[in-house]
């Protein structure tokens, strides 16, 4: 192993939170910043002509390459785990950007007892309203706290959308759920699909409170405050799965990359595979000393660092720390450990497919084009005689619809799924399909977590993630309950046919429901029942940060980019102002 | 002594050029084929070379992809899109090669539908025995071909079967199905626009249906799928 020359930082990982930390550290320090991405590098010419649904809707062009690591998958402790042999369920982005580069942009806040689900609902619903085994806990930190950081993500991704609560005000077309905000969006709602208007108009006609769905990708050619300008979105409805050709929709290469470009303290090397963080070896191991890392050339050197923060992902967030034996692995049998717990997933499913009468024109489009309801998000709605707790929101967006993954959708009176009848019934559908989405939150629960397979080894011989995952009870419940009010809405929106969503059974690893997979390393308040504290720092080790997804102790409703980033802002307004002076514990 | 030569004998499949539409311009090695002008019907036929299947197999294929997505009442199919063309090439591609699937053991074979395909066969392993199983099929009758696929409608083979049907009749041509983009045409699918700003908000309630354009003219620049790639 060759041993490269020291830096300050090193950074694991090169997608929204890597990035956007080397972007605060290099614009607000003197460190030398290295950052280790395993993928590819990218820049938004690299997206001129992706326009391609085979390569990269079908055969997931930008996502992590399976055949080199993936993670293995059990519903329980009793069941013997095994490998998902092709992505499907979620999509783990690689190379510079990471998951986004190819996500949609869908940009909601979190309601704000999110943060405090446990004791929020302790509280107005008592103890015993909590599903059984659960482990939830209170993140240790409040929306009024993490506000302006939230707002300053929302001025960095120049988000589009409507204020509903603008410091206790509410706003008419806004979501009059939502957390107050210091600030009105940066940029208006995007254009309205035909779709998204006829979700408005039912949702209206129930009662609902629809609003535009924020979005990343601009309304408006925008300059953000680092001075990155972006243009208008054109709507061409390739941003799920595809990197956007024009850079509309904000992504880490076209709003992080071109600050960091400028910066000659930042080193950004590709084909990096961090294998390992490694740390001091003699008395109580406080502190990590770098990384050790395969190159692009197979081979291995070790990076050492002052700092070393882990922005990889939720997956390999969790690995990493397993395989470098930082922190104590979870026991779901005895509850010990930390490392590795409240496993969750985002609830996403197509709670109803509504077959209209006119068409659509759904080619047209964006990742975030749509409108949301949240009146059933959170606990905005009563759930004294309801069977559940929590809840999420509704939506209805045109991504763009592409025709090898739309193409076959039917309404379900139709049996054939192959020959005239079936073609004949698809063709005839498939300009007409509404899609309801539910999007609900996932609940920790002790027996989803992460820990090493004992089997299956990535191309490196080192053990794969083994992901342990089921859902439980409250989830099923209020699936059922999303299903029926989404069915409600397709019928008032004047559906010939609407299709329901089946029902959440057993955990599919199959059927897509996004790429919002949390947990593993939580934040918290203490060591007993965290990996980090609430700024990142690994309780263990003063001079180890893990970013991202994998801090969040349970799954919101809310897609969790601006969350993750708004962290990421916390923990580096954290470093800079008060780590940097005084090196230890900074909770 | 005989001589065997190292390379495969070339095989190809024979498309009437009626049963293509028009024009093919579908990439062969790179090269595009221009088989007359829209309308003009000509009587001959094309050899296209395969890259994986033997002639035999590219027949029964496509027989199979056409009882799928067969040219009826509601518009031409898989056999007037080239599906078989694009299955072949697919097959011969990293993705028939399970070039980014996790392949190492224990392969559990028969694990619930949750766990996704966890057989150890690659695509090309999985069509060359499901061929086996259809031999002759192209010489049955239409009611017949559909019986023989009944029988294996449950299967693996007939599930990638079905995908790639649905893929090679909605692809982008230079993949080399969806030829003359016919199946967009079928569907309304302009393919990739590159701007749709003008007209995301009007055309409600009415169908917009911009002439199709394929992505090597939307990019200006021919653009090669990864079964071209080196």
């Amino acid at each position: 192993m060759k041993t490269l020359a020291k830096t300050d930082v090193v950074i694991v990982g090169g997608g929204w939170t890597g990035l956007l930390m080397a972007k605060e550290l290099a614009t607000r320090t003197g460190l030398s910043i290295v950052v280790l991405e395993r993928g590819e590098g990218r820049t938004t010419e690299s997206y001129a002509d992706d326009m391609d649904e085979v390569d990269y809707g079908a055969r997931l062009k930008m996502m992590q390459d399976a055949s080199r690591e993936t993670v293995t998958f059990r519903h329980d402790t009793r069941e013997r785990a095994l490998p998902i042999r092709q992505f499907s369920g979620f999509l783990p982005g690689t190379g510079i950007g990471g998951a986004g580069e190819h996500w949609n942009g869908v940009c909601p806040r979190n309601v704000p007892d999110f943060f405090e689900v446990l004791s929020q609902t302790t509280k107005k619903y008592g103890a015993k309203r909590l599903p059984q085994d659960h482990s939830i806990q209170d993140w240790g930190i409040t929306y009024d706290a993490l506000e302006p950081y939230y707002a300053r993500v929302d001025r960095l991704l120049g988000l589009s959308g409507k204020a509903g609560n603008l410091r206790g005000q509410l706003l008419e077309g806004g979501n009059p759920f939502e957390g107050w905000r210091s600030e009105e969006y940066p940029n208006p709602p995007a254009k309205r699909t035909y779709i998204a208007s006829l979700f408005q108009e039912a949702s209206q006609s129930l009662g609902h409170h629809p609003y535009p769905i924020p979005s990343a990708a601009l309304s408006r050619m925008y300059t953000n405050p680092d001075g990155v300008t972006r243009p208008a979105c054109v709507y061409c409805g390739y941003c799920e799965r595809y990197g956007c050709m024009i850079g509309a929709k904000a992504q880490p290469t076209n709003t992080l990359l071109p600050v960091i470009a400028t910066k000659k303290s930042v080193t950004i090397r590709t084909g990096a595979t961090v294998r390992r963080i490694l740390r001091t070896k003699n008395g109580i191991a406080s502190k990590v000393t770098g990384v050790q890392y395969i190159g692009r050339n197979g081979q291995e050197y070790f990076q050492p660092a002052e700092i070393v923060f882990l922005a990889s992902w939720t997956m390999n967030n969790t690995r990493l720390l397993l395989l470098s034996g930082i922190g104590d692995p979870y026991e779901p049998a005895t509850g010990s450990g930390t490392l590795g717990r409240n496993l969750t997933h985002q609830v996403f499913f197509t709670a109803a497919t509504a077959f209209l009468e006119k068409p659509l024109n759904r080619f047209m489009g964006a990742g975030a084009s749509g409108t949301m309801i949240s009146d059933f998000e959170g606990d905005n709605f009563d759930h004294r005689q309801l069977p559940f707790i929590r809840g999420g929101f509704f939506q209805a967006l045109n991504t763009g619809a592409h025709p090898i993954a739309e193409f076959g959708t039917v309404p379900n009176s139709v049996k054939a799924t192959w020959g005239s009848e079936w073609k004949k019934a698809a063709i005839e559908a498939f300009d007409h399909i509404a899609r309801i989405g539910f999007s609900g939150e996932h609940l920790a629960h002790k027996g989803n977590f992460l820990d090493l397979d004992p089997v299956y080894k990535d191309a490196n011989g080192d053990p794969l993630l083994r992901l342990t995952l089921d859902w439980q009870n409250n989830e099923r419940e209020m699936a059922e309950f999303a299903t029926a009010k989404a069915a409600e809405i397709a019928r008032a929106m004047n559906a010939r046919h609407v299709n329901v969503f089946p029902g959440l059974r057993t955990y599919d690893t199959q059927r897509y429901q996004s790429t919002h997979v949390q947990g593993g390393t939580i934040l918290g308040t203490s060591p007993e029942t965290s990996v980090v504290n609430t700024l990142g720092q690994h309780w263990q080790a003063d001079n180890l940060f893990v970013l991202g997804g994998s801090a969040f102790p349970q799954g919101g409703s809310a897609n969790p980019t601006p969350t993750i980033l708004a962290l990421t802002y916390r923990t580096a307004d954290a470093v800079v102002e008060r780590y940097l002076k005084t090196r230890g514990p900074l909770e | 002594m005989k001589r065997v030569s190292r390379m495969r004998r070339r095989e190809f499949l024979t498309i009437s050029a009626t049963a293509l539409g028009g024009v093919l311009v579908c990439s062969l090695d790179g090269q595009a084929v221009l088989l007359g002008a829209p309308g003009k019907e000509k009587k001959q036929a094309v050899r296209i070379a395969l890259r994986f299947f033997t002639a035999e197999e590219a027949a029964i294929a496509a027989a199979a992809a056409a009882r799928i997505f067969p040219r009826d009442q509601s518009g031409p199919g898989a056999k007037e899109a080239g599906v078989a063309i694009y299955i072949d090439r697919q097959l011969a591609g990293p993705y028939g090669r399970d070039l980014h699937r996790y392949t190492a053991g224990p392969f559990e074979e028969g694990a619930a539908a949750e766990f996704g395909y966890q057989g150890k066969a690659t695509p090309r392993e999985i069509y060359r025995q499901g061929l086996k199983g259809l031999a002759g099929l192209h010489h049955l009758s239409a009611g017949e071909q559909d019986e023989a696929l009944r029988k294996i409608e449950s299967s693996d083979f007939f599930a990638l079967l079905r995908q790639h049907t649905i893929e090679g009749m909605f692809c982008d041509p230079l993949h080399g199905g969806n030829a003359d983009m016919v199946g967009w045409q079928l569907i309304g699918f302009p393919g990739p626009r590159m701007n749709n700003a003008d007209d995301l908000d009007k055309h409600y309630g009415e169908a917009f249906r911009p002439v199709p354009v394929k992505l090597r003219d939307a990019a200006g620049h021919p653009v090669r799928g990864s079964e071209d790639q080196k």
